[in-house]
């Protein structure tokens, strides 16, 4: 089939802030609007202010039918917007989208669940949210509750389910609906890892099965392996569609790179103000404290080095850092309060540096990203992993092994040098 | 097979009909979530529908009734006043209900796509189960006061649909108004205050000098409440004349509150 199911037409979308984003809230008092209309009664609404966001820019690409696509960018890039024009949530400010086939969107599980109404009950009313029928969600009911795992509580109102058993009756609901083009926005990212596996294993499901899919996620592998081509978002902009996928994946990972902050982050002045630790600095240095502006070997000696200020010291402070391979897969998650207590640290108001050692031999061949972390522990995230945190990049190349049979980079996401012990059992 | 084209606003007078007879069974769904949600975790339950009009009545009955000794069209106070607080509060609850309803379906809205009519639709056709609730209790209350429903009452269904109609006109305006301002929200109370004594709930409409009638006549509830109380007690003759203001009324809300809602749905998600 190459008939086209979607095709996006130079499409624009504009968002003003100073009007809505700028106070928090989306509201504006009709008392707002009254006073600027008083104060300036003939000024006409000027559509190139610096006020106005174009969160899509001229947007151009065509999908054809069966076509599974995957969407990437940075946070802001403009891919939540596209796929909320793509199922009609938004108008576009510019352009057209012509759309062949019934289409379902899942840019949320659980959309319209209701805490009071049984698990039963919420299967019907968010399946009639997302479009089915009452006779498509009688014939596929057993099916929808035996995937969700939760048959025992099906009557039991779902504020009573724990937090897995939500997400897991709410993304059965999700993988039954059967549109003919499907738009998918990170739903992947619930759940524990078991359950996110058997999420994955039904969406490829989902994408091989001849359907048209439009997948956004920062999940490099599972864009890689669900999708047979790719879309680069930039700043709202396409910059990149290619049915080489691995391609735009690299494109879209090196972009990073290029992003001014290599090796070192400084905070330009006031960006990630907080009283509890406000990072100032992050870098990956030598083992004489010197910034590393150049690959690190597996078996060199290197520090992850963070600097930052504490105007109020709270006790459950956890600083660290994640660190994420170049398929953007977490690597691991290191806090500074990771061992025993006595060992601590200990912190006080005022400027500090920490550092922390990485393991040689650890890490595997290729561009990590590193971002600094921060964690009132048991309290909420000041730095959460996974937002838009302070990012440095450290390429790891070189210093493999010391033995002469590990020549290459291993496959895996980490390659760790381990002991080995042999019993003679005899 | 289905194709749709998605551009940046479509005119804002057609209404895709078929869309919303498309969703219907959403509309249902979300209906039926309202009526199951409304009384659970309280001890009454349903009965609360019958109190507060019931508690309201007494006390008027006392105070108005009792005290003030204000005319009631020949029956007692009690079933006077609760034959017009039955559609007042349906009126008023669904405004109340009609207004709020898109900002507390924020998620749904920013979140899945359907003809956003059905929300303020929904929330309103949610409160006649309600309705049919207190109805009932005023029949009862009626028997056990001796007053007998005469053949009248036949037309007590064109009296809901002419409160439904005009509560449905308000509603869409003002919901959609209440996405962009809040304080619409914040304004209803007090209007919906002022509305009550500027209808014949706890007074007769006779008290209203005849020459000012028309004027009077303007508040589309006059004729609800008029004619609400011939089709159930029988008493006097139909408000003609003041049911089709009403029906004009309700007509150029419905119209107004279409367009109105029409004209601002497409910014709604990115308001809300």
């Amino acid at each position: 089939m190459s008939e086209v199911a979607v095709c996006v037409n130079r499409v624009s979308k504009e968002y003003r802030i100073n009007r809505f984003q700028r106070k928090k809230t989306h509201e504006r008092s009709l008392r707002d609007d009254l006073v600027n209309t008083l104060v300036s009664p003939f000024r006409k609404r000027d559509d190139e202010s610096p006020d106005s966001i174009w969160a899509l820019k001229d947007v151009s690409f065509e999908v054809k039918s069966g076509e599974v696509v995957g969407v990437i960018g940075r946070n802001g890039a403009g891919k939540s917007t596209l796929l909320k024009i793509l199922s009609r949530i938004t108008r576009p400010t510019e352009g057209t989208i012509d759309i062949n086939g019934r289409v379902g969107s899942l840019l949320e599980v659980g959309t319209g669940f209701h805490a009071e109404l049984s698990g039963r009950e919420n299967i019907y009313l968010n399946g009639a949210i997302l479009g089915m029928g009452k006779r498509e969600i009688d014939r596929k009911f057993d099916e929808i509750v035996a995937f969700s795992e939760v048959e025992k509580f099906i009557d039991t109102p779902v504020k009573r389910y724990s937090s897995g058993m939500y997400m897991r009756l709410a993304f059965a609901v999700a993988a039954h609906l059967d549109p003919e083009i499907l738009i998918v926005d990170e739903v992947l990212a619930v759940g524990d890892v078991q359950f996110q596996k058997k999420c994955l294993g039904k969406m490829s499901e989902v994408a091989h099965g001849g359907r048209t899919v439009l997948f956004v996620s920062h999940n490099m592998n599972a864009i890689e392996q669900l999708c047979g081509s790719a879309i680069l978002l930039e700043q709202g902009k396409l910059v990149e569609y290619s049915s080489d996928v691995r391609h735009v994946i690299t494109r879209y990972l090196s972009a990073g790179v290029n992003d001014g902050a290599r090796s070192e982050w400084i905070n330009s002045g006031r960006e990630y103000e907080n009283p509890y630790f406000k990072p100032l600095r992050l870098c990956v240095s030598d083992k004489k404290g010197k910034v590393l502006n150049r690959a690190l070997n597996r078996n060199e000696e290197a520090w992850i080095q963070i600097e930052g200020e504490i105007q109020k010291l709270d006790s459950t402070l956890s600083i660290g850092y994640a660190i994420y391979s170049e398929s953007g897969v977490q690597l691991f998650v290191s806090l500074h309060t990771d061992g025993p207590e006595t060992q601590w640290t200990k912190l006080r108001e005022g400027k500090w540096m920490l550092r922390s050692q990485l393991p040689l031999y650890l890490l595997n061949e290729g561009t990590h990203r590193l971002e600094c972390i921060v964690d009132l522990h048991n309290v909420r995230w000041v730095l959460l992993p996974g937002e838009h945190n302070p990012t440095v990049q450290m390429d790891v190349q070189g210093g493999l092994s010391e033995s002469p049979y590990w020549t290459r980079a291993r496959l895996g996401a980490m390659a760790p040098i381990l002991k080995w012990v042999a019993t003679n059992v005899n | 097979m289905t194709h749709i084209r998605i551009g940046p606003r479509s005119s804002w007078l057609a209404v895709d009909w078929r869309e919303v007879w498309h969703f219907r069974e959403l509309l249902f769904f979300l209906v039926w979530r309202d009526v199951k949600v409304r009384y659970k975790q309280t001890i009454i339950g349903v009965a609360w529908v019958v109190l507060q009009p019931l508690v309201a009545s007494f006390i008027f009955a006392i105070i108005f009734g009792n005290f003030a000794r204000m005319p009631s069209d020949n029956l007692p106070y009690i079933i006077f006043a609760m034959g017009g607080l039955v559609p007042w509060n349906f009126f008023a609850n669904s405004i109340q209900r009609g207004t709020g309803s898109l900002v507390g379906s924020a998620g749904l809205i920013s979140k899945v796509y359907f003809p956003r009519l059905i929300i303020p639709i929904a929330s309103i056709l949610a409160g006649l189960v309600d309705l049919a609730v207190v109805l009932i209790a005023l029949i009862v209350l009626m028997l056990i006061w001796g007053v007998v429903p005469t053949f009248a009452i036949i037309t007590l269904p064109l009296m809901l649909l002419l409160a439904f109609g005009i509560a449905l006109g308000a509603s869409l305006g003002l919901t959609a108004i209440n996405v962009q301002y809040r304080d619409v929200g914040y304004a209803m109370p007090v209007v919906m205050q002022l509305w009550l004594y500027a209808t014949p709930v706890i007074y007769s409409s006779s008290l209203i000098p005849e020459n000012w009638r028309w004027l009077y006549g303007l508040n589309p509830m006059v004729g609800v409440t008029g004619g609400f109380r011939w089709a159930l007690f029988g008493t006097g003759m139909p408000p003609l004349a003041e049911l089709a203001l009403s029906f004009s009324v309700m007509i150029a809300l419905l119209i107004g509150g279409v367009l109105l809602f029409n004209r601002m749905e497409s910014r709604f998600a990115d308001v809300v």
